[in-house]
């Protein structure tokens, strides 16, 4: 029956952009409208309020009797009878273009520096699309970050998604802005930009950025997209992908490497919370909606690298971990997607130690395809095994000392101490803007080893004891 | 099968759609749906009303679009051209997809799973004249799918009749018909493809009793908690505690015939990662590259949801299509987690009643009923063939008692379970010996005394019980040091920490470390025990525990496992007498 087929189509295609006056029901950011044309799930939503400001929002849940859509920019001011509502028969798209580099704009994508919106090249689906796995490239490019505790420890891979779990008070944001700052591919081109995402943040983080950006000279390479903690916490939900769609353009069309910051994921997750709450849906844990898993995956694996395509999407999102709880369902759920992770600990910040990363539990999993001779140095892949093995035993040491103190250890463990306070210290300390290269911080995880006795190096072979415990240096 | 449309969209939400002006669709029927053709699946009919999960992105699908039904339930094409490929949940080829439609998968895109227009050199079997009576499972003819893999052709399951003729040898298609029967209800053209419904369990035989151990050449695997052939285990394990690496090290080296793995809901790197790692590494038992045993199923965290909830039934429906040939397979599951979330998200979306943690209440069926298709078994052709499933487990923030992980343990007969604590201490595999288990133990322990030696489950029991007696001895240790210990229970503490590292932690990456033959890993143990035991004898007689652990024979046995490879029985034995000389040497000055 093919008359039934098209009838359908064309009642949409000629309904689109017809105008309802007046909603049923306004919840939250939600409003609800009866007795409308057939309209597609997530189409854009124009919502028009009574002073006649148009306000953006996408259809959650679609059916004969009503349609549900969030709007963006909060529902504040709209009125039952006032508001007008137009669906445009299309997912909300963002116009992209290289010339966003160098500006600033709302979650939405609309530009807030003042300046005219650039001209689009192309107007991409914001939801984006899943990449086929059998197009991506694996990634193993090494970038040095010129932090010690990431290159040497838990290496930054380009095409990687490597998160910093946080907390409050803790120096993420500087972390973040270091490497953005430092990371460069080493002997390679360095066409690179950066995509910052910032959901429900501080106005003084936004600020502390953009001035990181200006003073080392590479805001014009910076596109910032920012939903400020004043904002409508539902821009939020849209915010890291607007900023991911034109990550994917810059990185698969233009060929550029995208470093993406996304900050932070924790409001993310809230707003998503927020709207799951007002729906009624059923809760999973902590009240988060169960598609929580989903809905971070559609974010986090927008990264990568794609065959036949120069550039390359490095996702660097941060999230507080509340109350510093690792098992939290945010840091939880981020930590099955994500390629490892950065964890923070508050005790080392305490104690004046910057990047305060913690030893045992930060990973990068694609650091082993990364690292080795030709990329980094043939010893980094068992200086890096035998530093984690050494510095696990430190934290046995510690414990024990705790319980025992420390006159009643062995003198075997002693060295251990000591060698943990030099790998806290040297190693792991750095200054804010110290940039130092692979060759650098191997040679101080080294120096950190010969505190201990070559008889305890049971991850290094003789060969690299020969060459970096005993020999020179 | 014709396209008839069997209903109307009503509501949208999510990957759950709503329908009503229901004509005749039938429940689990395959359906598409809009003009796009969204495949989806009918999962409750009432009244005129019907609820239709979508297995892709419904944007842009709206009330009164049309649904389409096709008359079968979500099934799958089997035959020559699976292994080697890499499909989403619904078995779309993923390198076809690409072909047509770039880098991202668009919603409504279909291809052919299985490629129509390659052709495979059908060879007939000789034993089957025309006028012989067949039914289901029957093997009709063989195709070489890859240089080690031996397609066998069957006649589908629950089709009978009479042979009317059987093609010659040469090249078909898949769809060129190779066979015809007589059937009751009349002539009954076969093909090298048949199609099976994914949530339908193939019949058997029987099943038998297991009694072979699949060995993953994973030392603390093989060794302390076998899994058999055909079997069943969970691996559960909070995030970056390995999972996936052990997944991948029992893909590579487990000595199954085909390879099944089902990335469920996890990363796409990962999937990259074995699409460009497998087809380089070579079979140690085949010489073979081992991507020509293994079948891909991907889907991603980033693809539809509704698709993940079927990629497991597709994973091992495929699984039980080789092992009705004759085959051992394998299925890796990774992970069971997502696809248990799955079904939550898909439960919530139709607003039903939540059990534990949102999950629903027929989770636990689910779960029985997907490990239940594991077995070894009596095929219908009479050949003997298994499949075991080898499922991951996400707990969420690591913790064992959430639903998942509990409902899985008990359709599970083997525990592999993961631990933080030597995960962040680098120990690779990091199965913790204290929470594992396997019921396997009893079963297979004649085929080990038979092929590996008669000591095995001896030994196996002394070093679990030095394990646990070091648990305790750790407690004492952690109030107040380990020089408040006499030596010999010190002793025991040095025993354990050098089988930690000297065999239960395996290197993945070290070319001879990766993989242990059941020879080696006894030996191993052996030569571990006897320091353990000559090691207890000489502290008795006044031998200091510093002496002992000065010995240099020790550094050896640490590296034993990288320096000695699999055929080196020799070398153990030498190593071995160099151990016996220096404890004799040790003794005879204390004596």
């Amino acid at each position: 029956m093919p008359d039934a087929e098209t009838r359908n189509e064309t009642r949409r295609r000629l309904m689109s952009g017809r105008e309802y006056i007046g909603v049923d029901r306004i919840d939250g950011p939600l409003v609800f409208i009866r007795k409308t044309h057939p309209v597609g799930y997530r189409e854009l939503v124009e919502c028009v309020d009574p002073e006649g400001n148009p306000r953006l929002g996408m259809v959650l849940d679609t059916s004969d009797d009503v349609v549900v859509a969030q709007v963006f920019e909060g529902t504040q001011g709209l009125t039952l009878p006032g508001t007008k509502i137009r669906f445009r028969g299309r997912p909300l798209t963002l116009g992209v273009s290289e010339k966003m580099l160098g500006r600033v704009f709302d979650g939405l994508g609309r530009p807030i520096d003042g300046g005219p919106a650039p001209l689009p090249e192309a107007e991409v689906n914001v939801n984006g699309r899943p990449i086929n796995p059998t197009s991506r490239e694996y990634p193993r490019d090494f970038i040095q970050t010129g932090i010690s505790a990431i290159d040497g420890m838990n290496t930054l891979i380009r095409g990687q998604k490597l998160p910093i779990f946080s907390g409050n008070g803790l120096p993420h944001n500087e972390l973040a802005a270091q490497i953005a700052r430092q990371a460069k591919i080493r002997g390679g081109a360095n066409d690179f930009a950066v995509v910052f995402a910032a959901m429900g943040v501080k106005h003084d983080v936004a600020r502390y950025f953009t001035r990181s950006f200006e003073e080392t000279g590479v805001l014009e390479n910076v596109a910032l997209f920012l939903s400020l903690a004043d904002d409508p916490s539902i821009e939020r939900i849209i915010t890291p992908r607007t900023a991911l769609t034109l990550a994917e353009h810059l990185a698969y069309e233009k060929g550029l490497h995208v470093l993406v910051i996304l900050t932070d994921m924790s409001n993310y997750c809230e707003s998503l919370r927020e709207i799951s709450t007002i729906r009624g849906e059923i809760p999973s844990r902590k009240g988060y909606p169960g598609y929580l898993y989903s809905d971070l995956a559609e974010i986090y694996e927008r990264s990568g690298m794609i065959k036949g395509s120069a550039g390359s999407i490095t996702q660097l999102p941060i999230l507080t971990m509340p109350s510093d709880d690792i098992s939290h369902p945010i840091p939880d759920l981020t930590g099955y997607i994500t390629e490892g992770q950065i964890v923070f600990e508050r005790e080392m910040s305490g104690r004046g130690i910057y990047p305060p990363v913690a030893g045992l539990p930060s990973l990068s999993r694609l650091m082993k395809d990364g690292i080795g001779e030709g990329m980094t140095r043939e010893d980094h892949p068992h200086l890096a095994s035998q530093l984690f093995a050494a510095y696990s035993y430190v934290k046995d040491v510690r414990n024990l000392a705790s319980v025992i103190g420390e006159e009643e250890l062995t003198p075997l463990d002693h060295q251990y101490l000591e060698f943990g306070e030099f790998f806290e210290r040297k190693f792991v300390s750095q200054g804010k803007d110290e940039d130092r290269s692979i060759e650098q911080t191997l040679d101080a995880g080294w120096e950190a080893l010969k505190l201990l006795p070559a008889e305890e190096l049971h991850r290094v072979t003789d060969e690299e004891i020969e060459k970096y415990y005993t020999g020179a240096g | 099968m014709k396209e008839r449309i069997i209903g109307q969209v009503r509501r949208v939400n999510g990957p759950v759609i709503e329908a009503d002006g229901i004509t005749d669709a039938q429940m689990l029927e395959l359906v598409r749906v809009g003009e796009s053709r969204l495949v989806g699946e009918v999962l409750k009919l009432a009244g005129n009303r019907a609820v239709i999960q979508v297995y892709e992105d419904t944007t842009g699908l709206a009330p009164r679009d049309n649904i389409y039904g096709a008359g079968m339930p979500l099934s799958l094409e089997l035959g020559p051209g699976l292994i080697g490929s890499i499909y989403d949940g619904i078995q779309r080829p993923l390198e076809a997809l690409r072909a047509l439609s770039g880098h991202y998968i668009e919603s409504g895109i279909t291809a052919e799973p299985l490629d129509r227009k390659k052709t495979w050199r059908f060879v007939p079997v000789s034993d089957l004249p025309p006028g012989t009576e067949v039914e289901g499972g029957r093997i009709l003819g063989t195709v070489q799918e890859t240089s080690r893999v031996e397609h066998r052709i069957l006649v589908p399951p629950g089709i009978s009749g009479v042979l009317d003729s059987l093609a010659p040898e040469g090249d078909y298609t898949v769809d060129r018909t190779v066979a015809v029967l007589k059937t009751d209800a009349g002539p009954r053209e076969l093909s090298m493809l048949h199609t099976w419904p994914i949530r339908n369990p193939r019949p058997v035989k029987q099943r038998r009793p297991l009694s072979i151990p699949l060995i993953t050449g994973q030392r603390v695997i093989d060794t302390l908690f076998p899994l058999a052939k055909g079997g069943t285990v969970a691996i559960p394990g909070g995030f970056g505690t390995g999972k996936t690496m052990t997944q991948h090290a029992i893909a590579k080296w487990c000595d199954a015939d085909i390879i099944v793995y089902i990335g469920c809901g996890e990363r796409g790197n990962e999937m990259t990662d074995v699409l460009t790692e497998f087809p380089k590494l070579v079979d140690p038992r085949t010489g073979r590259s081992l991507m020509e045993r293994t079948i891909l199923i991907a889907n991603t965290s980033n693809m539809p949801v509704s698709a993940r909830e079927a990629s497991v039934y597709t994973g091992v429906t495929l699984a039980e299509y080789y092992r009705d040939q004759g085959y051992h397979v394998a299925v890796m599951a990774d992970s069971t987690s997502r696809w248990a979330e799955a079904l939550r998200e898909l439960s919530g979306r139709m607003e039903e009643m939540p059990a534990e943690e949102g999950f629903p209440a027929y989770l636990p069926t689910r779960i029985a009923d997907f490990y239940e298709r594991a077995g070894y078994m009596d095929t219908l052709s009479s050949r003997e063939g298994s499949v075991s499933i080898i499922g991951a487990v996400s707990p969420p923030g690591g913790d064992f008692s959430e639903p998942v992980t509990q409902h899985t343990r008990r359709f599970v007969r083997c525990f592999w379970g993961l631990d933080r604590q030597l995960a962040n201490a680098r120990h690779y595999p990091a199965i913790s010996w204290l929470e594992s288990y396997s019921e396997y133990l009893d079963d297979v322990t004649p085929w080990w005394e038979e092929h590996a030696g008669a000591s095995w489950a001896a030994e196996r029991r002394e070093i679990l019980e030095l394990l646990q007696k070091e648990v305790r001895l750790q407690q004492v240790v952690k109030l107040v040091g380990p020089d408040a210990l006499p030596d010999s229970q010190r002793f025991v503490l040095e025993v354990c920490s050098l089988f930690k590292n000297a065999f239960l932690q395996q290197n993945a990456f070290d070319d001879v470390d990766r993989y242990s033959s059941v020879d080696k890993q006894l030996r191993m143990l052996s030569l571990i025990l006897v320091y353990s035991r000559r090691g207890a004898a000489a502290i008795k007689r006044g031998v200091t525990l510093v002496k002992l652990k000065q010995m240099k024979v020790l550094t050896d046995i640490v590296k034993m496992k990288f320096t000695i490879g699999d055929d080196g029985a020799a070398e153990f034995d030498k190593l071995q007498a160099r151990l016996e000389r220096s404890l004799d040497q040790l003794e005879s000055i204390y004596a």
